[in-house]
């Protein structure tokens, strides 16, 4: 078992770089999710934690000890590609042994033909075999042991996949969008597996992903990329609630996060949109803001006011729960989408004006920069303690 | 199309049933003729430039004919009686084999060999691919006169060279222990680059998730990498190759017509040799269209291995 640590990594292919200066601490056991954009670096990010690419600066820590230079195999790191990566000429069984062959038995004891005939090489054998035997029944894939995965279908070569990384009971365990070739339904449903797996061995989990609901729902913390840089890292709940920075509210949430251009009045009022907002930002009349609000933070109120959009309602997306609502509002860029209670659907009509409220303390308000701007004597969205996992 | 725009058609007016098959049965005769009409030509030169030699090779070696004979008789099998107690076919047919199996292995592993060591450099890359398939494109003909140069007994480089190192000559291609191993590497020079080339671009389409995974795995010494994921993912080009190899080497004549003329005696006659010597030189083409079809049979067993093998051995499905 082991933490990771990571400091100050950078890596450039050619003149481009592709990280810049990541630095994180990942827990003993966690499961933390490298979320982003594809071509943010995550990627290069696990391959660098693994041994697979050299990074250019920085240094990775795996548990105490420092593991720059140091090859993949004596990392006590396994991995699950997004292709799998299973050998095509092997079966299950065979391809599960690779990890374990090349690690119980020498290299004289790998010689086709001559090595089995070694002292020592029956006994390891039949050691491997049982143990690959306990990991595929654990899987599921018992019954699949004798098959090529030529013959497996999507979900179960997913399985093999990570069945091949836990046979050899590896501190860490690395995974690069392990779900993306699988299809909707069987993807939430490995999802849901891939979490119990962690609850149960405990070790530690780094998943990149670009889908926001694999992190959202399997993560201890998010680690969110962009731009090969770590713009926020944090559990789901508080990286949805309570982003720092504009790229991350933008990235995160489904339908997206209402962005409007504001300008602050005074101290405590910014107008958008028609509209005025109470905020609290230390700065002077005149500044630029961008004022973001969630569709689920609208409520449908009578009549126009502070805090409140009034536009024609230009859509309806009926989703069965919820209703998402675009509305045009006069003043702003894009359409303002809310999300309401489906029970309202007989209530809206298309082209009907309607007034979205908006709790002030709801609203994130970021500067021109980006950055999140929060009232004084904000103490953020609580953080939630890493989730005490079942023995 | 046709089906769907006469159906209301056909409810409204139950006299018109007919028009249908009518217009299905031309639409039908029109598909046929655009068929045989594409497939045509290509059908008539394979017939008149395949099948029909193949079959005259066969009947031919059922007779007596000698080139120029304005008579032949019907002998039935007595050819291939003969091709099989000849002692000059079995000789032959014994260097055939003794080549193939030098030339085959030496060409597989130097091209692999060669193919990985090019791709594991960085520079250069284009001039070592020209530099080794260069032997493949040439005129075998014109560069056997050059190897027989090389090879003279006296003024040639190679027993210079062997001379000044203090090493011992041999007349190379005039002595019966030598002359066969060197057709051989004659042989493997010159079909090296065409493997090379196919393994290279096998190399290529290994995906190099595989290398990683197996790096993760811990197999990542060479021995280890080549085993668990380079050869065998090679599988269906060294099948490939394998084969056009080893077709190639049965049908090797060019370099024993320039530089032995089969000799010294018999010592380095091969099948396409004696073939070409009995039907043309002697003049018994109905002997030489016998060894003909055992030659054609070497060649179809070979082809047919390909097949079966290729579909359960190396494609991993």
């Amino acid at each position: 078992m082991a933490g990771i640590t990571i400091e100050k990594i950078e890596k450039t292919f050619g003149a481009t770089p592709v990280l810049r200066e990541v630095s994180l601490k990942i827990a003993d056991g966690e499961f933390l999710t490298l979320l982003g954009p594809s071509g943010c670096g995550k990627s290069t990010l696990l391959r660098i934690l693994a041994g697979l690419e050299v990074q250019t600066a920085g240094s990775v820590a795996i548990g105490d000890r420092v593991v720059d230079g140091v090859r993949p195999k004596r990392r006590d790191v396994a991995m699950v590609f997004q292709s799998y990566a299973l050998y095509p000429h092997m079966t299950v069984q065979d391809n599960m042994s690779v990890p374990l062959r090349m690690r119980r038995l020498t290299a004289w004891q790998r010689l086709p033909l001559l090595g089995r005939f070694l002292p020592g090489t029956k006994a390891t054998a039949a050691e491997i075999e049982r143990d690959v035997i306990r990991t595929a029944k654990a899987l599921g894939i018992g019954h699949l042991l004798a098959r090529k995965p030529g013959q497996l279908s999507g979900g179960q070569r997913q399985r093999v996949a990570v069945g091949r990384a836990m046979v050899r009971q590896p501190a860490v365990f690395l995974m690069d969008e392990p779900l993306s070739n699988l299809d909707a339904k069987l993807r939430v449903q490995m999802r849901a597996e891939i979490k119990e797996l962690h609850n149960r061995l405990g070790v530690t989990f780094v998943y990149v992903t670009h889908d926001q609901s694999e992190a959202m729902t399997m993560s201890d913390r998010v680690a969110v990329m962009l731009d090969g840089e770590l713009l926020q890292v944090a559990p789901p709940q508080e990286i949805y609630a309570d982003p720092d920075d504009r790229r991350v509210a933008e990235f995160i949430g489904s339908p997206k996060i209402n962005m409007l251009e504001a300008k602050l009045r005074d101290a405590a009022l910014a107008d958008a949109a028609g509209t005025s907002f109470t905020v609290a930002a230390d700065a002077g009349p005149g500044t630029a803001l961008t004022v973001g609000i969630r569709p689920e933070a609208f409520h449908l109120v009578e009549t126009g006011g502070p805090n409140v959009l009034t536009g024609a309602v230009r859509l309806v997306e009926h989703m069965g729960s919820d209703l998402f609502v675009h509305l045009n509002v006069p003043g702003t860029e894009h359409p303002v989408v809310a999300r309401l209670l489906a029970e309202r659907a007989p209530q809206i009509e298309l082209g009907q004006t309607l007034h979205l409220g908006v709790r002030p303390e709801r609203l994130l308000i970021f500067a021109a920069d980006g950055k999140r701007l929060r009232p004084q004597g904000h103490a953020g969205a609580k953080v939630l303690p890493i989730k005490e996992r079942m023995q | 199309m046709t089906i769907a725009s006469s159906m209301p058609e056909r409810a409204a007016d139950p006299t018109g049933a007919a028009v249908v098959p009518k217009m299905l049965r031309r639409q039908r005769i029109a598909e046929a003729f655009v068929a045989w009409s594409l497939a045509g030509p290509a059908l008539v030169l394979l017939v008149t430039m395949f099948f029909l030699p193949v079959f005259a090779v066969f009947a031919i070696a059922l007779t007596d004919w000698q080139f120029g004979a304005t008579t032949l008789s019907f002998i039935g099998m007595a050819n291939f009686r003969e091709v099989l107690a000849d002692e000059g076919f079995r000789a032959s047919f014994a260097n055939t084999i003794f080549y193939v199996v030098i030339v085959v292995p030496g060409t597989i592993v130097l091209g692999l060999a060669i193919a990985l060591l090019i791709e594991s450099g960085k520079s250069c890359r284009a001039f070592y691919r020209a530099i080794h398939f260069l032997p493949f494109m040439a005129t075998l003909t014109a560069m056997a006169i050059a190897w027989e140069a090389l090879l003279h007994p006296t003024i040639g480089l190679v027993n210079q060279t062997l001379a000044g190192l203090g090493l011992p000559t041999a007349n190379w291609l005039r002595d019966e222990n030598t002359v066969l191993p060197v057709l051989a590497i004659i042989g493997i020079w010159q079909n090296l680059g065409y493997a090379m080339v196919l393994f290279l671009a096998g190399l290529k389409s290994i995906p190099q998730d595989l290398y990683d995974a197996a790096d993760i795995d811990g197999a990542d010494l060479w021995f280890d990498r080549l085993r668990t994921v380079t050869l065998p993912m090679l599988g269906p080009v060294t099948m490939f190759v394998f084969i056009v190899v080893a077709l190639k080497a049965f049908e090797t004549f060019d370099t024993v017509q320039v530089l032995t003329q089969g000799g010294p005696g018999h010592a380095s006659e091969m099948l396409l040799y004696t073939l070409y010597r009995e039907s043309f030189e002697y003049l018994r083409t109905g002997y030489g269209a016998s060894v003909a079809v055992v030659f054609l049979f070497i060649v179809v067993a070979l082809t047919l291995i390909q097949a079966r093998v290729m579909d359960k051995k190396v494609h991993y499905q």
